[in-house]
């Protein structure tokens, strides 16, 4: 295969990954790492160091528009990427110790909860009465929606900064955003509703892959040739997808692609647990 | 610059929208270097064969230090226009941090600055600390 088949064919998976990952909202970067390594057989090396940067672009993208309508809480994200990015450094430590496989593994199984925490039931309503060291922390704000602004508080803040390490950890480790992580800390344990999650947790993924990113940089994860293509591919697909969102509501697209995102990890733990990787 | 100072609430909005279009021409900036880069790369070497992704090389492809990158863009070498994309991706959310930093300075919330400065200060150590090991 010559330089440009292979640049053309990945430009053209990379824009379908970005698609899917926007339609899901699972992200870009965690379609890409299966779709370099179990179907170009790229080392999952060069795999993490291309995802990382498409999940800064997915993530920088994205929270241009957020950040303008007032949704993401600025406060909150500056806050957790105290611990996300502590995680994200702790990560691309240990990635040097861990071998292949068991990232594809650990990647899989990811990937599997991932999936899982899409299609569950959102957090839509406001906790009026926040804890106190959410007061201490001015962490509580509210939010526009179609009828005016809504005032939400959010309570158990260690515990949700505690799942935010551990969200940047892995994030480091595997080279995604861990957006399912970050929606679990905020939404499900700090009670805050999913719109705000969400759109933080997008505006927090830029900042944490870029914590990592740097290590890998320096380590010789990010091949130029592989980062051309998967970085404009990515973002042209989650462009797409952004604009077919607000036209088509995906819900049905979203569990087939979750389901085949499923069988995809599978495939990625059982090679893992093969040593293919 | 008056409306910064003028009252929180505006002092707030304002930082959005400015973090909202660095965040912006940020990605867009890359993007474009990204492309030049890569269509350079595609004239220079689009017909070669591919090179051996399967086994992991790391920096012994170089182009993985800020000297070896601009050595390599005085001569326009595709690999180090694309990197340079990369760089100014990567830089995109960091300066976003120095943004907020200076929003927060001015709003006078002195909690935000600390606590800013703590992530910022983590993302120095990781780019200087010398941590690829």
């Amino acid at each position: 295969m010559t330089i440009l088949t292979f640049t053309l064919i990945l430009l053209a998976g990379a824009y379908l990954a970005g698609l899917v990952g926007s339609l899901t909202g699972l992200g870009g970067g965690v379609v890409v790492i299966p779709l370099l390594t179990l179907v170009f057989h790229v080392d999952i090396r060069y795999a993490i160091g291309a995802a990382l940067l498409a999940s800064i672009a997915n993530s920088s993208g994205a929270a241009s528009a957020y950040v303008k309508e007032g949704i993401t809480n600025i406060r909150l994200g500056m806050f957790l990427e105290i611990a996300t990015t502590i995680g994200a450094v702790v990560g691309a430590v240990i990635a040097v110790y861990t071998p292949t496989n068991t990232i594809a593994i650990l990647f899989g199984v990811i990937l599997l909860f991932s999936a899982a925490m899409t299609i569950r039931k959102k957090n839509q309503e406001a906790l009026t009465v926040g804890s106190k060291a959410s007061f201490r922390l001015k962490l509580n704000s509210t939010y526009p929606t179609k009828d005016g602004e809504v005032a939400y508080q959010l309570k158990n803040v260690g515990a949700g900064f505690s799942i935010m390490t551990l969200a940047g950890v892995l994030s480091g480790l595997l080279g995604i955003g861990s957006g399912a992580l970050k929606v679990l800390a905020m939404d499900s344990t700090m009670h805050i509703p999913f719109k705000v999650s969400t759109t933080t947790s997008n505006f927090m993924i830029g900042v944490t892959a870029a914590a990592s990113a740097v290590v890998y940089l320096q380590r010789g994860y990010m091949d130029p040739g592989i980062a051309f293509p998967v970085v404009l591919g990515v973002l042209g697909g989650a462009f797409t997808g952004s604009k077919l969102l607000t036209r088509l509501d995906p819900k049905v697209l979203k569990y087939i692609f979750c389901l085949a995102i499923s069988f995809v990890a599978v495939e990625m733990i059982y090679n893992g647990y093969n040593h293919q990787f | 610059m008056k409306k910064f100072i003028s009252k929180n609430f505006l002092a707030d909005q304002d930082i959005e929208q400015l973090i909202g279009l660095q965040l912006r021409y940020g990605v867009i900036t890359a993007s474009v270097i990204v492309l030049l880069g890569g269509l350079i790369y595609l004239y220079q070497s689009g017909s070669s064969g591919m090179p051996s992704y399967h086994t992991f090389i790391g920096t012994k492809a170089g182009f993985t230090t800020a000297n070896e990158i601009i050595t390599g863009l005085k001569t326009i070498n595709a690999k180090s226009v694309i990197q340079l994309g990369v760089i100014v991706l990567i830089a995109t959310p960091i300066l976003r941090i120095a943004f907020s930093l200076i929003g927060f300075i001015l709003e006078k919330d002195r909690l935000y600055i600390g606590i800013t400065f703590i992530v910022l200060s983590v993302m120095m150590i990781s780019i200087f600390g010398g941590l690829k090991i």
